[in-house]
């Protein structure tokens, strides 16, 4: 009996002592995945990856979270965490920056294309999905683009709040909100890409939302989480984020890529 | 302390635990004196929510009762809105969610009710419903304050259906449960602190007035 109990104990706590666990930010849920398949292939290396918002991760990371890197949405975040010493400095590394998108699906009657963010104001919306704006970064940015374009206070009795932007995408997908101010890499993702449309909102809207990973202090595996970091960087890996509509907007002309 | 989530979630609680003894007594009813052979299954298909994660629930009225079902669209039209996001579809998740709260220690009270009782108001010529409700009830007292409390503690700490078909509407939607992680998401400790400090004992006291009512005499051990 006695053994068994140390088996069952063993095998709970035995993982793959090789993998590194990265946690990202919702708005990495589709591109994430595609990196680390790229890397897993080329070099073995094994990655788990965990998704949230990036206030929720950084909570956790601040309450001994065992990852080793972490991608914010926001550069805010890693800053922070900086000044308290979780994470290394000399690994900060901004890769892109976010854009918001106004997303609506196929069957949806509204003119983006004519009518920007104003659609919102059409009575067939009865609510939209945005981020939670106390701990994400997409929602903050879609709370201010709202006020930039002078039509937050109309339009606040009908927002619904996604626990991430991940979730907000998921309740304009399925149906329950009729618009959605959400990331473009979901838009871009091959969940979403053929069932809706969607406008950019324009940069100059919102603060700018870049998205910056570190490696955490506390990792085990600092070195393998740097190689993925270096990876990262690499021009592979950069079309790859590319496509998912994660560039710098310096890189804009460079790609060929116009979201603006 | 967020008392516009707290007084949601008092709300929730007290419609969904009283809508729960008008619709838990006749199915505890049916499940204590029913002879179907198959009944077992719909004892099954009530303990469900005991053992399914809520994300399960949530899953379906998002997705199965959402506007691109025919159910939500036959929701819709009744209403001119979804499920999703109203208080109405938290009322209608939480019954689901609390059911077995409730008819379980219903149908166990009316189990317990001794039959020859039951045959002796028949011979006196009561009719079932008579019966049912003249002694049945009545001694079924214990059960009945225990389902309505156990369903109003079950609603009051439910998280993951209400994040999932919520969408944190403050005064709509944000109940406690969601406040205390909104509070502990942007790492204002305090905050959640008090919070949880007020659900803690909100939720001993009901289980404490459960467990007082069902007192039992002093059980001897399997020891000499």
């Amino acid at each position: 009996m006695r053994k068994l109990l140390l088996l069952i104990l063993l095998w709970g706590a035995c993982a793959a002592a090789q993998e590194i666990t990265v946690a990202a930010a919702a708005d990495m849920t589709a591109a994430l995945p595609q990196l680390v398949d790229a890397y897993t292939k080329k070099t073995g290396q094994t990655v788990k990856l965990s998704f949230g918002s990036s206030g929720n991760l950084t909570n956790q990371i601040r309450n001994g979270a065992p990852f080793d890197v972490y991608f914010s949405a926001d550069e805010e975040y890693p800053q922070q965490l900086i000044a308290e010493g979780l994470v290394s400095k000399d690994t900060l590394y901004r890769y892109a920056v976010g854009r918001l998108v106004l997303w609506v699906p196929n069957d949806s009657p509204l003119d983006l294309s004519k009518l920007g963010i104003k659609v919102l104001l059409d009575p067939s919306v009865k609510k939209i999905s945005i981020a939670n704006p106390a701990h994400a970064p997409y929602g903050r940015a879609a709370a201010e683009a709202l006020r930039h374009f002078g039509i937050y206070d109309q339009v606040s009795s009908r927002l619904v709040l996604g626990e991430n932007v991940s979730q907000a995408a998921q309740f304009v997908e399925s149906g329950n909100a009729q618009a959605g101010l959400i990331a473009l890499s979901h838009a871009l993702a091959p969940a979403l890409t053929n069932k809706g449309r969607y406008w950019t909102v324009p940069l100059d809207a919102y603060p700018t939302l870049n998205q910056a990973a570190v490696v955490l202090s506390r990792s085990k595996q600092g070195d393998a989480a740097r190689r993925f970091l270096d990876f990262v960087r690499s021009p592979e890996a950069i079309a790859l984020l590319a496509t998912y509509g994660f560039i710098l907007p310096a890189e804009e002309h460079a790609t060929g890529a116009t979201w603006k | 302390m967020n008392w516009e989530a707290f007084w949601l979630t008092v709300r929730l609680a007290v419609i969904v635990s009283t809508l729960l003894i008008a619709i838990g007594i006749p199915i505890a009813y049916w499940l204590t004196y029913s002879r179907w052979r198959w009944k077992f299954l719909v004892e099954a298909a009530v303990a469900l929510p005991i053992v399914l994660p809520p994300t399960v629930l949530g899953f379906y009225v998002l997705v199965a009762l959402g506007s691109r079902s025919p159910l939500g669209r036959w929701w819709e039209s009744l209403t001119g809105h979804t499920l999703a996001f109203t208080f109405e579809g938290l009322v209608i998740g939480s019954l689901l969610y609390s059911l077995p709260f409730a008819v379980q220690p219903f149908a166990a009270s009316f189990g317990a009710v001794d039959s020859s009782l039951l045959r002796a108001s028949a011979s006196l010529g009561h009719s079932p419903a008579q019966t049912f409700r003249r002694i049945v009830l009545p001694l079924s007292k214990a059960g009945l304050v225990t389902g309505f409390a156990l369903s109003f503690a079950h609603t009051l700490g439910e998280f993951g259906v209400v994040l999932m078909v919520g969408g944190n509407i403050p005064g709509v939607t944000r109940t406690i449960s969601i406040d205390i992680y909104d509070q502990v998401e942007t790492a204002n400790y305090s905050s959640a602190n008090e919070t949880a400090l007020v659900l803690l004992i909100i939720s001993f006291v009901v289980l404490s007035t459960v467990y007082s009512l069902n007192r039992r005499p002093w059980v001897a051990g399997p020891w000499k």
